[in-house]
């Protein structure tokens, strides 16, 4: 077999994950208008304030239009048919897992990432996304006695408003861009996280997000915040079930790092890219920002991205406070018609701040990967630095790689460096895996996983080694 | 005596083999018969299909077979994909050894010992006992024990390379190992260091083929047949002796015909 051949062997392999739990949905009918909204807020029996702030954000969302600069082809959304709320009954509150419904116990557990062993066997608090509302949460009384506070949105809204009305948008406004606004507008539930003053978080805060019933376009909010001199590691995992319809996600989440506060947020996002004819998968429309308010405070972002339709994210952080420091660690892969316009923006404006920028793209298949990112060096950012590294591999030769760094210096006192590779995966390295008894497969499967090496490194242990297997799959069928 | 009557003994028969790059015929009806535990050296001058042979015998995918036949310890090689050739038991050293970023030698090296050992049904070698077999073999071919973490010959001197692939020839233990122009790119003491290493693998059934321009790797690893090879085909053989002539005169007396007045149209 060709290695061509193999390669698409490879990438023909089925998404692993893409099963469907049968649980009976509590869900609005699709459209969204003001009503939509206000049944949103009186379902979930939010405060005016949020029925405000939601209401502004869905009536400049309407003067907004669908961007259309990201370097991706999609279809066009309909916005009106999409259903913008979904439960899965029960709705009753949960005390234990033993209450859980048992389905979707046993979706966890397709997933490997079983809500029980994760209680039992490691360190990780869950707090469990399945559609919109949270069914379980773990370890939260633990975290209660440090102060910390680890909770679905929909709760914090309810026993901590002062945060979250103090924080909500401030760092992504609902003006922000399209889809944060229509986010703000609807979005149903998600994450919480406060870390209090001087508290460094003793575990991996750890969310699964899964898209379940069909139709359902997921609007997440995450919002963390590390007080002066905490530090917090949160994880984020995605897997979703097979769809033929296009699912549209576009979460928001906001990071706050207050003085000498440190955030790393890291992501696998493994959503339903779409079967090998490119029908179907969803769409990713994420709008991901952290903000270094305090001084030689720092926020970490690292992501390895391998499923979904269409990408579009860029993780990013404005370095406000003097000396802070803001890092992007990404792979993206992208295998048979998915489409990835990722990158980062780093905001420089407080004196001496750092950033670091290293983006690995893969393509294979007919994927197309962009690499899109901003270095601003603002006036007032003396002796700020960057280096930027952003490297793409391509497998086979139907596939592309796109790079647009852009640069903007307003202060001649900064340092930025940029360096960008781009390599075909060699027939030549393949052939010397081969010819040392190594398989196609596991050759490419080594040879891309020594090409993320760098991201991989960033990443918690467990989340590493799930990466890999993840990046193995992802290739299987597109790679020879 | 035809080749075919001692198959029964050889480790590798080559039966007037062809084989075209990019449509071009280099190797135009080779034949050569391999014994177990031999050395064979196959000289000639650039161009001659040297590295095409090694690279034929290896399974690689650019290099076209367009007829005869290549038996390998009863079967049939060009059968075999290369992860099975490898498997079998051939070793190929690399003239130009690859690297693989990010991939530590180590990793690389086990899971290719791993590798052959799931296909002959054996079970897997666990990190401890690979690493006490690697640092035995690292003393063998004289490497530092700090490249074994380094990347797979990333940022390797051309030295460091040659023993590398010394190195994993020592772990993977094959039948036949291939050295393609293994001399190429080492200066006196690396050749010598990488002759040492080859020299203490010889023995048994394992049969070397040594493809070289030079004679001056036959100084250290002395061959049992010499072969001159030109213009695809092997036009002379003969014993050690061989490779010293030629050393004296060169492969001038090969430029006859058709050769010189290639020669003379490039110039």
């Amino acid at each position: 077999m060709s290695e061509a051949e193999e390669l698409q062997k490879l990438a023909d392999k089925e998404y692993e994950f893409g099963f469907v739990t049968d649980v009976e949905s509590d869900s609005l009918p699709p459209g969204l208008d003001e009503d939509t909204i206000r049944e949103i807020v009186r379902r979930k029996g939010e405060p005016d304030w949020l029925l405000e702030y939601r209401l502004k954000a869905f009536r400049h969302w309407q003067t907004m239009e669908d961007p259309a600069w990201a370097k991706v082809n999609k279809n066009v959304v309909n916005y009106q048919d999409l259903i913008y709320y979904s439960a899965p009954k029960p709705k009753k509150q949960l005390e234990s897992l033993d209450e859980v419904d048992p389905e979707l116990l046993e979706t966890f557990e397709k997933l490997g990432i079983s809500l029980e062993e994760q209680k039992r066997l490691s360190n990780v608090a869950v707090d469990a996304v399945f559609d919109s509302v949270s069914v379980a949460t773990t370890f939260s009384d633990k975290l209660a006695e440090l102060g910390i506070i680890f909770c679905s949105f929909s709760e914090a809204v309810k026993e901590h408003p002062e945060l979250v009305r103090k924080y909500l948008g401030s760092v992504v406004p609902y003006t922000d861009n399209f889809y944060s606004a229509l986010n703000s507008a609807v979005f149903s539930d998600g994450s919480f996280c406060y870390i209090p003053k001087g508290v460094a978080c003793p575990m991996e805060l750890s969310t699964y997000f899964r898209i379940n019933a069909a139709g359902t376009g997921q609007f997440e909010r995450t919002l963390i915040v590390a007080d002066e001199g905490s530090t917090v590691s949160y994880l984020e995992g995605c897997t979703a079930p097979m769809r033929d319809e296009n699912q549209l996600h576009a979460a928001v989440v906001e990071l706050v790092a207050l003085e000498e506060a440190t955030i790393k947020y890291s992501t696998v996002q493994n959503w339903y890219p779409g079967d090998a004819d490119g029908v179907g998968g969803i769409y990713n429309f994420v709008t991901k920002r952290g903000l270094c308010k305090g001084d030689r405070s720092k926020i970490s972002w690292t992501q390895v991205e391998t499923g979904s339709a269409i990408t579009w994210k860029y993780p990013s952080c404005i370095l406000q406070g003097d000396d802070s420091i803001g890092e992007f660690y990404s792979v993206a892969l992208t295998n048979n018609f998915q489409q990835a316009d990722t990158g980062t923006k780093m905001v420089h404006l407080g004196k001496r701040t750092k950033s670091t920028i290293i983006s690995k793209g893969i393509s294979a298949g007919k994927g197309q990967n962009t690499y899109r990112g901003l270095v601003d060096i603002k006036k007032g950012a003396e002796d700020a630095r960057n280096f930027s590294q952003c490297d793409s591999m391509l497998l086979g030769d139907r596939c592309g790689a796109h790079t647009f760094p852009y640069v903007e210096v307003r202060n001649p006192s900064a340092k930025v460096e940029h360096e960008a590779t781009t390599s075909k995966i060699g027939e030549d390295q393949i052939f010397y895996c081969n010819q040392r008894g190594i398989s196609t497969e596991d050759a490419v499967s080594m040879i891309v996983n020594g090409f993320c090496k760098e991201v991989f490194s960033e990443l918690p242990m467990e989340f590493a080694v799930e990466a890999q297997k993840l990046l193995a799959v992802s290739l299987e069928g597109s790679v020879g | 005596m035809s080749a075919h009557e001692n198959e029964g003994k050889m480790i590798l028969d080559v039966n007037n083999l062809h084989a075209s790059v990019e449509g071009s015929p280099i190797l135009k009806g080779l034949n050569l018969s391999v014994k177990p535990g031999e050395v064979h050296a196959i000289m000639g001058p650039n161009g001659s299909g040297k590295s095409t042979f090694a690279n034929v015998l290896a399974g690689r995918e650019d290099y076209t077979v367009d007829s005869g036949s290549v038996s390998y310890s009863g079967l049939d090689l060009l059968d075999l994909d290369p992860e099975e050739r490898a498997c079998e038991g051939i070793f190929l050293a690399f003239q130009y050894p690859v690297s693989i970023p990010g991939i530590s030698n180590a990793y690389f090296l086990r899971s290719a010992l791993n590798a052959v050992r799931r296909y002959r049904e054996e079970s897997e070698v666990d990190a401890v006992d690979f690493l006490q077999l690697v640092r035995e073999k690292m003393k063998l071919v004289g490497m530092d024990e700090k490249l074994l973490q380094r990347s797979v010959n990333d940022g390797f001197s051309g030295g460091e390379k040659k023993r590398n692939e010394i190195l994993q020839m020592a772990v993977l233990d094959p039948k036949l190992a291939i050295l393609d122009e293994t001399d190429s790119g080492l200066d006196i003491d690396a050749l010598r260091i990488v002759a040492e290493g080859v020299n203490a693998l010889r023995g048994g059934d394992r049969a070397f083929i040594v493809v070289t321009h030079y004679q001056r790797l036959l100084d250290y690893i002395v061959p049992d047949h010499v072969h001159v090879l030109s213009e695809g085909q092997i036009v002379r053989s003969g014993d050690k002796t061989l490779a010293h002539e030629l050393e004296r005169e060169g492969y001038s007396w090969l430029e006859s015909g058709h050769a010189r007045e290639k020669t003379q149209e490039a110039s």
